[in-house]
């Protein structure tokens, strides 16, 4: 933005700057190998855990390394279920990630949309969008969440929902901030008086310039989403029991704990973790290499 | 400031009049009891008297302005499951919750702020960077499962602590407490440890962050130019203006407390009002949470309201920034 002449892409520029913390770096691979297992899991899993044919019922609750009788080998042991929990992990992971990424997703655009609006147009279309921000913010994400999902009742598509509705007034009110400084700017003054429509204004010309603080927000509110998606079907009132997210199976193995069995929750409450801390990692060092006040 | 605050009250009471519209809406009109509280074998004539008895059979506004007028003299209805009002149950539970939510915060502060405040003045030493990594574990750790973590180490693996229920309570300066006992203690350490872990990672972030912005201020480099000790320069010239924010966050975080007191409760079998509220949730008992909303609404607009005015005498530019509009 500023007036020195640079060949080099910014893109590249930032990545100059992340790579410089090695514990970035090492979160942002865990963060990769966490996506692509997700990704990849059907192919990646030993075994089908929602394939009833091959889960054997004597097998449950056996501890990790054991095997069955048909000589595979459970390395992280077995749940309730008889189900192999390394296949069961790999597939919450899937769900957890799924949810978390998608509801971030449509919240960042209902978000962006309704922050730049504000922004621009002003005037009664700001303070009504503003008054509803703030509203939203005024109580904690989970009592939210909690709520609409009682009245609701469960499903994957009523917990994206949920998601979404406590994740949006984040972006908006991030977006509204930074869209706010950039309308000032003389490029949007040009582009006015090119006469450009407004959408074109707002989204061609404003939204490319307020991306920084979105990613960054963005990349949290993932984080978020996962874990509050993860507390909500733990708590029961989040996804069925016919889509086994991380969450879920550690509420599953919790009965299972007291006695000892301490894999069937320990296992998928690490990889949660792994999962939630890696993706903040890189969301804080994000911060670092794209906040322009500290950058410039 | 007599006109910040009208102005502040006038705001609440707006907060709270929409809420008790969603609360109604979600809570009354969305879900259906019926189904749930009158058995499958239940005759029709006795299905309509179980209907009749508990109003649902009126036109939604006539429910509506029944449920406001109610409300207004404390009255939020009688649980469906414990057959008693449900603003005396969960007024029964409160305590419990408070006192847990106000341990978590105690923690909180008497262990972040001097973490944050030793941080702050030596950014990038060792004990910096262990601690900043570490509250980003804390920030990360999904707060149930880190309870079931606590249960698993110190109940069933070194049997330390119990990890269900609040104990024996006793009186304390005429308030009943888990403080009191010694069983008390032990039955509260574990759930408030859980609560305020993530919180005491805010806190420890959000002192460091203040502290490293007013350390190189002018007014910080003229007191020590003076000669002041640095304990002076520290503890009285920078913990000042660090603490304005902080005492802002601590209040709009006390609330938050309490709604994840809901996760931590029922890990723990606390009995507050967030395992009731849970509890009525699976069960769907209208009244408890029509009830417990209506409590948290009060609660929070209270907190903020309170804050607000904090803020504002503290921090003298929120105020008169609110007279020049």
């Amino acid at each position: 933005m500023t007036a020195v002449v640079s060949q080099e892409h910014p893109w590249r520029r930032a990545w100059q700057h992340y790579r410089q913390s090695p514990f970035a770096v090492v979160a942002l691979m865990m963060c990769s190998i966490i996506i692509l297992a997700a990704v990849f899991a059907p192919w990646l899993a030993p075994q089908d855990p929602y394939d009833l044919t091959v889960i054997d019922f004597f097998d449950s609750k056996l501890p990790p390394g054991s095997r069955a009788s048909t000589g595979f080998l459970y390395a992280l042991g077995t749940d309730g279920q008889g189900r192999d929990m390394f296949s069961a992990m790999l597939y919450g992971l899937r769900i957890s990630l799924f949810v978390g990424v998608l509801s971030g997703l449509v919240a960042i655009f209902i978000g962006m949309s309704l922050g730049l609006m504000a922004a621009y147009l002003g005037g009664w279309v700001d303070a009504l969008i503003m008054r509803i921000v703030d509203f939203m913010l005024g109580f904690p994400t989970i009592l939210v969440a909690l709520m609409l999902l009682a009245i609701l009742g469960q499903g994957v598509d009523k917990v994206i929902f949920a998601l979404i509705l406590v994740q949006w007034a984040y972006f908006a009110r991030a977006v509204r901030g930074a869209a706010l400084v950039e309308r000032q700017k003389e490029y949007i003054e040009a582009a006015q008086s090119l006469g450009l429509s407004k959408r074109r204004i707002m989204f061609g010309h404003i939204m490319p310039n307020c991306l920084a603080p979105v990613i960054v927000l963005g990349t949290m509110q993932v984080a978020s989403a996962i874990s509050t998606e993860a507390t909500l079907s733990f708590l029961g009132l989040g996804l069925p029991i016919t889509e086994p997210s991380l969450g879920l199976l550690i509420s599953n193995g919790y009965s299972n704990m007291l006695s000892g069995r301490y894999w069937i929750s320990v296992y998928p409450g690490v990889l949660l973790l792994l999962t939630v801390f890696s993706i903040n990692v890189v969301g804080d060092r994000l911060r670092d290499v794209l906040n322009p006040r500290l950058s410039r | 400031m007599t006109g910040f605050i009208v102005r502040r009250l006038i705001q609440s009471g707006g907060v709270i009049l929409t809420m008790t519209v969603v609360v109604f809406l979600g809570v009354y009109a969305i879900g259906n009891p019926v189904d749930i509280l009158i058995p499958d074998d239940a005759t029709a004539a006795e299905r309509d008297l179980a209907i009749r008895s508990l109003g649902l059979d009126k036109p939604l506004l006539v429910q509506y302005t029944t449920f406001l007028s109610n409300l207004l003299r404390g009255d939020l209805g009688t649980s469906f499951v414990y057959n008693i009002p449900s603003i005396d149950l969960i007024l029964l539970r409160l305590p419990a919750t408070l006192e847990l939510a106000l341990c978590a915060l105690f923690i909180a502060i008497v262990i972040g702020l001097p973490l944050g405040l030793m941080c702050g003045l030596r950014p990038g030493s060792r004990l910096d960077r262990v601690v900043m990594g570490a509250s980003i574990v804390g920030f990360s750790i999904p707060n149930f499962w880190q309870g079931l973590m606590l249960i698993m180490l110190f109940s069933v693996m070194l049997g330390w602590l119990p990890s269900t229920g609040r104990g024996e309570v006793g009186l304390l300066f005429g308030i009943e407490t888990s403080l009191a006992t010694w069983d008390g203690i032990s039955h509260l350490l574990l759930p408030a440890i859980n609560l305020s872990l993530y919180k005491l990672s805010l806190m420890i972030r959000l002192t460091r962050s203040g502290v490293r912005e007013i350390m190189y201020l002018d007014y910080v480099r003229f007191a020590r130019a003076k000669g002041l000790s640095e304990q002076r320069i520290v503890l009285v010239h920078i913990m000042k203006v660090v603490l304005v924010p902080i005492i802002t966050v601590v209040g709009m975080e006390f609330g938050s407390l309490i709604a994840f007191a809901t996760v931590t409760e029922t890990i723990f079998a606390w009995p507050g009002m967030g395992k009731l509220i849970i509890d009525s949730i699976m069960r769907l008992d209208r009244p408890v949470i029509a009830g417990y909303l209506v409590v948290i609404v009060l609660l929070f607009v209270l907190i903020n309201l309170v804050v607000d005015i904090a803020y504002s005498l503290l921090d003298p530019r929120i105020r008169l920034g609110g007279r020049t509009e």
